[in-house]
């Protein structure tokens, strides 16, 4: 079903009106859930419209104005959600901003975005905005949603969301017209305004804000949803940071357009088991999510008795061989569908019942590139899992996968309405109706980065192959040379050696060097619980990481990586001659990762220089000490000696067939 | 996570914040030959936290097993809100309103986190034997509303994600937790804490400080605490009682008890010769 003629109408442009229209013709439809007590709790679209009405008229109440931009702290909440809209109802913008951010990352955007209202989700948010308040003048009032031990704050500033709506409610009995003066105040709200402010994670940096407008959103989404056929029968679980574009889109802006349910979880660790409740059928995750719970199953089956794992290695080896051409609707034989069809029975269903993909209508992954036989693993069970290329400043898409067409290695076609050229330095540039209006009081970011035509800098290289799918190769800065002037796409390299479970994350080195060089960082789930099986004793991470049978386990990983790039012309070059097991685990706390968990390169190279310094001067050993930051803020330090080995290269050989990365 | 703890009416019938809840006077108990307690006095009062502390084998963990009527002191009296302890059953002292956790975590390690939770609802528990085999009905009906105040109880001590889990299968830190959460379901006046912190790490000392407060702040909940860690108890404590030996040697703030020569000594030994 593509999808009722009311979602199609183009009428309603902005998410209030968008949200009156839901309200009558969905009036009855969940709108959202939030997991609470133990049971989950519901909201129609015209309680929804009851609940953001009273909480939009309670902050005009309290001087919210046309133009006021309202930061909005905290994990995925259906009040937080609700805030959003009803800022819009009034001309205002929110600024979602990364709920785990320490208060002075935080500091920086909230300045950046003039922000007079602040609605968050607890006290721990509250304290952190009170503790730089003095730094944030133009900020004067925060909501909040949790009152858990807010009670003897002072409360002049300090609302309850709760409060914020009985204002609005008593407004509303007192006066009414008040609703039909909210509504009308909506009328007037237009495509073209400013719908919301997202703060990119700024891999370099400050982040800058990206000004998306209602059109933008309204249309990528409709797009999206129509490319999918979503309609307001999907359930979708809200997880992802509400800062960033992926979530505002998916839990925004396509479950307005489409009028579809967006899950709240209980808490960020129950997630998992939230999941297989709900059994979402529309589900986005970057490839780590995927990676973790493929490791958890494979882990878990290593432990399970001697039937359940030959039924399981069994009909997986079925899965691989004809679950991707049935999915994809090609030509497979009799038997081999029935036998496709007993494993369905006795292992992929109650697999993906595990996982809560038994209704997965049609699953996402970006942000990076996701493992081959990971993505395969998936598709093979029969799920739609798909690859799309986005960015914030397109409004999340610009290619995606097609049903039907899907290639491992690509991340698909353009989507509709997007137009992709390739720049001569190989970047990838587009054109959109998702097109960012500009970088929030950033003329010269946003004048480098968006052409006056309107074609948008990706900043990553790519090429479009002979199929017209987009295959994008790395960083267009980070792809580098090496002395010999052979190839080196750092990312290109981590990702094959991060397709092993049992690392977890690598940090590649080589431009304008001698050669390639690795850190690496073990996967301590699946890494911990090879050590349980083998009875290999150790207290800490970093002593795991530092034993020498998992330095061979790692050298074995590198050598396979080694084998298959000399398989590729373009790659051989850019073969691992050394590598080192990192001490500590790379944290976004620490500034390591980004807080969408991107390696940071260039900040990493700074803080292990002597450790890169021992990669290329051929010592053996090498001595650190690395300061750390726990979860408050205290710092602490950790040394140690790290090893470094020296590995096998392999002549460039064409046409070799690449063996399984397992 | 939204929060459904209401701030409630202080617990316990007709004492008034600050005033004493319970009264311990010129207490002595020994075992045998042994004098775990001797000639001690103090009080606790409604709404605080108190601690109890003293270097090991001062009679801190006697003294509260004292407070909760699990032992009857030989000689002085006891004053539970106003009225004269006699010797109780361990049943009537559980139904006296006092909750406490353990030094060395006592939960059922088979049993999930959500039932051990419900073990603490079981005083308050009404339905006839019979009902409750049924469950159905008004037992049932009663089940639910239990489950509701746990349900609150999980919600407060952020551990929905444990729910289901075996507490064999926890870490430690969270199986204290846990054990709080049951002590909490009892809806006690009062609650006892034998060194909750202890065996912790850093970050499990600081939620749980968290917790203690928010409890006695959200509920309204007095506070007796025994714990090793200074720092903890200097900044979570109203006020601080020090033992030494079985004996009472200093009572006040914690800045005061700080200060105090004896505490001092006690602690840290005084030259002999």
């Amino acid at each position: 079903m593509a999808g009722s003629p009311v979602v199609e109408r183009l009428d309603e442009d902005t998410f209030p009106k968008i949200l009156l229209r839901n309200a009558r013709v969905f009036a009855d439809r969940p709108s959202i859930r939030e997991k609470d007590l133990g049971i989950w709790q519901t909201w129609t679209w015209a309680e929804v419209l009851d609940e953001i009405r009273a909480f939009s008229i309670g902050l005009k109440q309290s001087g919210f104005k046309s133009g006021d931009k309202i930061a909005i702290v905290g994990a995925n909440r259906p009040r937080l959600y609700w805030t959003m809209v009803a800022a819009q109802a009034l001309g205002g913008v929110p600024v979602p901003v990364y709920a785990d951010s320490v208060a002075e990352e935080m500091v920086y955007v909230l300045q950046h975005a003039e922000v007079r209202f602040a609605a968050v989700e607890d006290q721990e948010q509250v304290d952190k905005l009170l503790s730089i308040a003095d730094r944030l003048p133009l900020l004067e009032h925060i909501v909040y949603d949790d009152t858990r031990g807010l009670r003897d704050y002072d409360h002049t500033r300090l609302h309850s969301f709760e409060g914020i709506q009985d204002e609005g409610r008593k407004a509303v009995a007192a006066d009414s017209g008040a609703i039909k003066a909210w509504e009308a105040g909506i009328a007037e709200t237009k495509g073209s305004d400013l719908a919301v402010m997202l703060y990119t994670s700024g891999t370099t940096g400050q982040p800058k804000g990206v000004m998306l407008s209602f059109d933008n959103l309204v249309i990528s989404a409709r797009n999206g949803n129509t490319f999918d056929k979503l309609d307001e029968h999907e359930e979708i679980i809200a997880y992802l940071p509400m800062a960033w574009i992926g979530d505002h889109v998916f839990s925004l802006a396509q479950a307005y357009t489409a009028g579809y349910c967006v899950n709240c979880p209980e808490s960020v660790e129950t997630v998992l088991s939230d999941r297989r409740e709900i059994a979402p059928t529309y589900f986005f995750a970057p490839p780590r999510v995927f990676e973790g719970l493929l490791t958890h199953i494979m882990v878990r089956m290593e432990d399970a008795g001697k039937l359940k794992r030959k039924l399981f290695d069994y009909f997986l080896d079925v899965a691989r061989e004809v679950g991707e051409p049935i999915l994809n609707g090609e030509q497979v034989s009799f038997g081999d569908r029935l036998k496709y069809r007993l494993g369905e029975l006795l292992v992929y269903g109650p697999l993906k019942n595990q996982m809560g993909f038994n209704r997965l209508k049609v699953g996402y992954t970006a942000g990076e590139a996701i493992g081959p036989e990971i993505f395969r693993f998936y598709r093979a069970l029969g799920l739609n899992l798909k690859q799309l290329y986005g960015q914030t400043e397109a409004s999340v898409y610009i290619t995606m996968q097609p049903d039907g067409q899907i290639f491992g290695d690509t991340v698909g076609t353009p989507a509709p309405d997007v137009e992709i050229k390739i720049a001569d330095s190989g970047e990838v540039l587009y054109r959109s109706p998702g097109v960012f209006v500009g970088y929030y009081k950033n003329e010269e970011a946003t004048s480098s980065t968006k052409t006056a035509e309107g074609w948008v800098h990706t900043g990553d290289a790519g090429f479009i192959d002979d199929r017209g799918h987009l295959k994008i190769i790395d960083r267009a800065k980070d792809v580098g040379k090496l002395q010999s002037g052979s190839l080196f796409a750092p990312k290109y390299i981590e990702n094959k050696l991060k397709f092993f479970p049992n690392v977890k994350e690598v940090v590649a080195f080589g431009d304008g060097r001698e050669f390639s060089g690795v850190f690496v960082n073990i996967d301590l789930t699946a890494v911990g619980s090879w050590a349980e099986r083998n009875n290999v004793n150790y207290a800490s991470y970093q002593e795991l990481a530092a034993h020498p049978q998992v330095y061979k386990m790692i050298e074995e990983h590198v050598d396979q990586v080694n084998r298959d790039l000399a398989s590729e012309p373009m790659m051989a070059g850019a073969q691992i001659k050394r590598f080192l097991i990192l001490h500590k685990e790379l944290d976004a706390d620490d500034g390591e990762l980004t807080r969408t968990q991107k390696v940071r390169r260039s900040f990493i190279a700074e803080r292990y220089a002597p450790l890169i310094e021992a990669l290329y001067d051929g010592s053996k050993t090498c001595h650190v000490r690395t300061e750390v930051t726990f979860e408050d803020g205290r710092k602490g330090a950790i040394e140690a000696n790290i090893q470094i080995r020296d590995m096998k290269t392999y002549e460039p050989v064409g046409g070799i067939t690449r063996e399984a990365a397992e | 996570m939204n929060a459904h703890v209401q701030p409630q009416p202080v617990p316990g019938s007709g004492i008034a914040r600050g005033d004493v809840l319970l009264q311990v006077d010129n207490v002595s108990l020994s075992f045998g030959g042994v004098k775990a307690i001797t000639n001690i006095s103090f009080d606790i009062r409604k709404g605080e936290i108190r601690a109890i502390i003293g270097p090991n084998g001062a009679g801190k963990t006697s003294m509260l097993n004292v407070i909760n009527g699990f032992y009857h002191p030989q000689e002085g009296t006891i004053t539970w809100r106003g009225e004269k302890r006699r010797k109780m059953k361990p049943y009537e002292a559980a139904s006296q309103g006092i909750a406490r956790t353990f030094q060395n975590v006592a939960l059922f390690r088979g049993m999930t986190t959500l039932d051990n939770i419900m073990t603490g609802r079981g005083l308050k528990m009404k339905k006839s034997f019979f009902w409750q085999c049924l469950h159905w009905g008004p037992a049932l009906t009663e089940e639910i509303e239990h489950r509701r105040r746990v349900e609150e109880i999980i919600d407060f001590l952020e551990i929905q994600a444990i729910r289901k889990t075996p507490v064999g299968r926890l870490p430690y830190g969270l199986q204290k937790r846990v054990e709080l959460a049951r002590a909490l379901a009892m809806e006690p006046d009062l609650l006892l804490l034998d060194e909750p912190m202890a065996g912790m790490n850093l970050e499990e000392k600081e939620d749980m400080s968290r917790f203690i407060l928010d409890v006695n702040q959200q509920f309204g909940t007095t506070i007796a605490l025994i714990e090793h860690d200074m720092g903890v108890v200097m900044d979570l404590s109203d006020r601080v009682v020090v033992l030494d030996y079985g004996r009472k040697i200093a009572d006040g703030p914690p800045e005061e008890v700080q200060a105090n020569q004896d505490v001092i000594d006690a602690y840290l030994g005084v030259p002999h010769g």
